[in-house]
This record gives C-alpha cells, structure tokens and sequence, in this order.
C-alpha cells in the first residue's frame, strides 16, 4: 500500500520545500555569526581600551634637581650611596617610621631608589597619554610638551612594570604598587574556596545521594538556585551583619589572642565571599553528581559497598571535573565581586601586606575602584594597570583548574 | 512435606510479591531454588522477570516506591526482615547486570576493590588471577592487569564482571540477561562460563533467549502477564520437562515460539 505517498511532497515540490528550510537555517546562520562577532567586537574593545590606558608617554618635572644632591646618576648610585642620601635629606622622623616599616638596609636598590625619587626628589607629573595617542601623535605631543611644560621630561613609560607589582600603595600614583591589593585578593579567594568547597559539595552529595524526595528538599533546592542570583551587596549587608559584628571575637582573632584588631579582616572578607560562591558550587557539583551513570553505582551496591563507599570510591572521583568546573566559576566571581567587599570594610589605602587572617586588607577590585574615581590622570594609568593584573590573576588561576579538570577526565 | 529451608534449596520465595506504588508488578512467587543448579526466568517483555530478579538481592530497595510483600528465605533468613542488612544480603548474592559495567578502573583494581570493602585480608593477587582464571579471562588479561577496564571488548568486560562478582565468594550468583548486549561467539563462552561456575555457586538467569535457557539450565521459570498486569510465575519445573512436556498450555504457546 501506497498510500503515504500521497501526503509528502515529491519531485519539485520536495526540493522546494528543502531549499526553503536551507534558506531558515542560512538566517540562523547569519544570526549566530552576528551575534559572535558583536561579542569579539565588545571583548576587543574592552581589551584595547585597557591596555591603551596602561602605557604611553608621561611629561613629568622634578621638583628637586637631582644634581643639587649627587653629583652621578640617579640610577647609577649603589645602595649605601642611596642610603646616605635618604639620611641626609629627610627628616628623622620620617626615616625611622619607614625603617621600622622595614629595615632600611634590607631593602633593594630599586627600592631605595623609589624612595628617593618619591621623597626627595619628588616627581610632579604633568600629563599623561594613551598608548594610541603615542604612537600615532608623537609630533604633536612634543610641540604640545615644548609649549606648556618647556621644564618638564618627557618618556615612554609603562605603568605596569616589576615595580608596580610589588610595591605598596602610595599616595602618588607614579610609586603607588598593586603588591597589597593582589595579595589580599589572593587571600581572599583562598579562604573563600577553603570555605565553601568543602560545604559545598557536601551539600551536593546529601542532596543527590541521600536526602529524600519531599517537600522540604525542593523548597531547599528552589532556595539555593536563587540564591545564585541575589544581588553581591546583600551578601556584603550578611557578611557586615554576621561575620564583623555577632563573629567578631572570630574574625577579629580575639578568640584567638589576637589584640588591637577589629571585625573587618581578610577572615571575614573572606567567608563573606565563600558564600557568596557556595550556592554556584552547590549547583555545579549536584549536576556533576547527577551525570554519574547509575550503572556505576549498582555495580558497585552488587558488590556489597555500602552508600558512603559507593559515592566515596566511585561517584565522587567520576564528578571530579563538574566540580572543578563549578570552582573556576566560584574562583572567577570571588575576585571580580566589589560591592561586598566595601560592605564588609576592604581598606582604601594601606601599605602594609595582610599578615594572616585577622589582618586589615585591600583587594584589587577596591583598588582599581579607587584610582579610577581619582582626579589626576595618572591614577588612571595605574588603574588600567591593576586590571590588566586582575585579568592576569584571573586566567591563570581558571587556566590552573582547566588543566586539573582535563588531566582528571584524562585518567580514565 | 518438604520443609522450605532445607540444606538443599540455596534460596526460597514465599508468596513473594512486588508492588510498585498501588501497582502490583510481581505476584505471589513461590520458588525453591537447589543449590549448585541453574534456574532460568523465562517470559515475554514486560513479565516481571527483572523485578522478581533484582527482589533477590535488594536492588529493588534504590527504586523509590517499591513494595515487598512475602518472605525470600536465604539458609532460614528472610531477606526483606525487619533486622536484615541489605549490604550483607548482596555479599551473599551476586549481581551480573545486563549491560556490562566495570568499574573505571584497571583490571587489577575491579576486581580487588570489591574484595577490600568486604574485608579481604589475603593474597590479593592470588585472588585476582583465580578469579579471572574462574572467569575465564586470565589468559587474556593477564599481562594487562593494569590497564583500564573500558579498553577490554564487550564480551571481556562482561566476564571481567562475572570475575568482580565471584571474587567476593557469594552464595548465589543472579545475571540479568548477561548475554544479550554480546556477540553469539561471547554468548557461548558464557554459557559454557556458567556450566563451570556451577559447580560452586547457584545460577539464577533472566533471559530472553530461549535457545539459551534450553541449552544451559537446570530448571526454567514461566513468567507471565495475568489480566490484573501482574506478573507471576505461572510454572516452575526441570528445564527438559518445561521445553517438551509443558503442563500449562500458555507456557506452551511461549516456547514452541507462538508468541514472545
């Protein structure tokens, strides 16, 4: 019997009706490229106009002339010649705070040298240009340069070399360092994974493996979905509420002997983060969990494991790589997230590194937020600096756990 | 009159019936299995012969909703008692599943992993060779123990399951169709596997494969769908008197191949 022959298009009609359906998919097409190109396009644009703010050419005029307190170079004095001249040339005061900051005699050349450029010398700078303008106006910046400041030098300079990575900060942009910043971030991120993992995928397993199906469970499941999507600054008002004031004696390490500390540590920052993130790594590690073939775990009940010894030796290690995967999401939003962070009492400006977990702290977020909103240009030089460091920080640690995540799918 | 726990019976049903929900899926079994023979569970799809199969080591405790009503006597015990592990039942009897699945893991490993969480405290690697040499796998793998699991062929995998499952010395070893995902050439080898193991451990096989259950079992199970969608066994006798001289006449419609 034929009879379905009848109600399909044959011959033209077919080829018709096919060509119609190659032309939707060609529109779909063209859609999708439109859409990636438009996000390439925005994702250059964002790259450039950092990386345009990060270098380029600086007019900058010495308040002190450098040859009324040396005779040589600057550059070319040794350590001990720099020393003398710290020596002489600030005040006593000032000299014994930045050796009990640290040792005068320990630090570097660069270092002191720093010093001397930002103390004595003290370096006025006048103008500052995009790596665009500098590359393609150069003739008119030096006529410009010539005009306005006729005193002033005028050089190519990086903002993001080895010096702005570790130094402190500074109250003037052209010695400030992202050093206290990155390694506050870095705590933090530490402390909020060491926190919320753990939790976390515990709280994955017990919902996937043990908890039963009523209406309790779903409500909880329901709850930590949102959760994923509430606003950071409500985590921040949690973390101010719970972390630096009813856990004070905690955070502040007063518990722990600690004295002449308050609530705002990188401890409190840092759990404030940590759950943040947990909802994000509750999420990933269950559906980790859930791609487990159950085949898995029956052969491994037919051999008489109990439930613990089944998804001990044999679902977790197969979810390992949905868990890392929702670690590098956690890892990606608790170093870019700022609000909380001002919430819960990030430092603006300190120069000291965060000695533990009770220490005051500054993250690189906070950082960059407070050298953009400066006046003087220089400041947002230094900032386009701090991001491309942020971005730096960011990729290697997802680079890290992409490559622990393939080495574990691997294994099999 | 024979007393239902006898020594000679490895296992024995009472009555036994599994529900799903307010849904009977298997009703009323009433089976004496003797031990060191094999038992094949005939019957069309649908039947229950997976369900009435998996009753026998508790699987059916992972799928939500499933009743069990009526007793599984293992040496006396009730299986489904109120104080009974289910652990423990299934260290006595078990499992080879239908689609053959190794643990990820070497060779070696599948097998000693089951052998440690029981307690195993000697030669492991005596343990391992004797049971891919009982498996019939040893010559095969035996310079690749540690080599994955996934890298062996369908049917080596199956086997190196049967290995896993006899490691840890059952009582009673249940196979759900192992057979049925494999070539004729690795189906043969498993049949000739089950003679072998006979010797020391009872066989309980669901299979769909007539030809298989005439040619390798002791005693053959009828199972079959009454009006209620209830499975049940509908007769229970040696193999030979089953496939020539059936006593029900819809067990004779089944393997003379009128349906099924």
């Amino acid at each position: 019997m034929n009879q379905s022959r009848d109600h399909f298009p044959e011959g033209d009609a077919f080829r018709r009706e096919l060509n119609g359906r190659y032309r939707s998919a060609t529109i779909g097409q063209i859609a999708f490229l439109s859409a990636l190109l438009i996000a390439v396009i925005s994702l250059t644009a964002l790259l450039y106009n950092i990386v345009d703010g990060a270098f380029g050419y600086t007019a900058y005029e010495y308040k002190v002339d450098p040859s009324t307190i040396t005779p040589k170079p600057l550059n070319e004095l040794t350590q001990q010649e720099l020393l003398d001249v710290l020596k002489a040339n600030i005040s006593s005061g000032a000299y014994n705070k930045l050796n009990n900051e640290q040792v005068m005699e320990t630090r570097s050349q660069s270092d002191l040298l720093s010093l001397v450029l930002e103390r004595i010398i003290r370096i006025d700078t006048k103008a500052v240009w995009s790596l665009t303008q500098s590359l393609f106006h150069k003739a008119d910046i030096e006529t410009e340069v010539a005009d306005k400041y006729p005193d002033a030098r005028l050089e190519f300079r990086s903002w993001l070399t080895m010096s702005f990575l570790s130094s402190p900060m500074s109250s003037r942009a052209e010695f400030a360092g992202a050093r206290t910043a990155i390694l506050g971030s870095l705590w933090l991120v530490g402390i909020a994974v060491l926190f919320a993992l753990p939790i976390g995928v515990g709280a994955a397993i017990y919902l996937q493996e043990y908890a039963p199906k009523n209406i309790f469970t779903r409500i909880i499941q329901t709850n930590i979905n949102n959760l994923a999507g509430v606003p950071s600054i409500v985590y921040g008002m949690l973390g101010l509420a719970l972390f630096v004031r009813v856990l004070e004696p905690l955070t502040s390490g007063s518990l722990f002997g600690v004295t002449d500390s308050n609530g705002r540590t990188v401890l409190a920052a840092g759990l404030t983060m940590g759950v943040l993130v947990m909802p994000l790594i509750i999420i990933n590690a269950q559906e980790a969990i859930k791609a487990v073939p159950d085949s898995l775990r029956q052969a491994a009940y037919g051999v008489g494991a109990t439930q613990w010894q089944t998804i001990w030796h044999h679902v977790l290690p197969n979810s390992i790589a949905g868990i890392l995967t929702g670690t590098i999401l956690a890892v990606s939003r608790a170093i870019g997230e700022t609000a909380p962070l001002i919430v819960v009492g990030a430092s603006t400006f300190i120069t000291v590194d965060p000695q533990g977990p009770f220490s005051k702290f500054t993250a690189l977020p906070i950082q960059i937020f407070n050298w953009t909103t400066r006046a003087q240009p220089e400041f947002h030089a230094i900032a386009a600096s701090a991001i491309i460091v942020l971005m730096v920080m960011l990729l290697s640690l997802n680079a890290t756990a992409i490559l622990l995540r393939n080495r574990f799918q691997r294994r099999l | 009159m024979e007393n239902n726990s006898t020594p000679e019976y490895a296992i024995t049903t009472h009555d036994l019936s599994i529900h799903y929900g307010s849904y009977t899926a298997v009703s009323g079994v009433n089976l004496n299995v003797e031990k060191q023979k094999i038992i094949a569970i005939i019957g069309p799809s649908g039947c229950g012969k997976s369900t009435l199969l998996r009753a026998f080591n508790r699987m059916n405790d992972f799928v939500p909703n499933c009743r069990v009503t009526g007793e599984i006597l293992l040496q006396g015990q009730n299986l489904y008692g109120k104080d009974v592990d289910p652990v423990e039942a299934r260290r006595k009897i078990g499992m080879v599943f239908q689609k053959p699945n190794p643990f990820p893991k070497s060779i070696y490993e599948n097998i000693a992993w089951g052998a440690r969480i029981n307690g195993f405290k000697g030669n492991m690697d005596e343990l391992v060779e004797q049971s891919l040499r009982s498996a019939a796998l040893w010559e095969e793998v035996k310079d690749l123990l540690q080599k994955s699991a996934y890298e062996l062929s369908g049917g080596q995998q199956q086997r190196l399951c049967i290995a896993r499952t006899i490691a840890i010395q059952p009582e009673i070893i249940l196979m759900d169709e192992p057979a049925s995902a494999l070539d004729p050439i690795s189906t043969l080898r498993i049949e000739e596997l089950m003679q072998e193991l006979k010797k020391n451990y009872t066989i309980i096989i669901v299979t769909h494969n007539m030809q298989q259950a005439a040619r390798a079992s002791d005693y053959t199970a009828m199972m079959m769908i009454d009006d209620k969608r209830s499975g049940g066994v509908i007769e229970f006798d040696e193999t030979k008197n089953i496939f020539t001289r059936p006593k029900d006449k819809r067990t004779e419609d089944y393997v003379t191949g009128r349906f099924g």
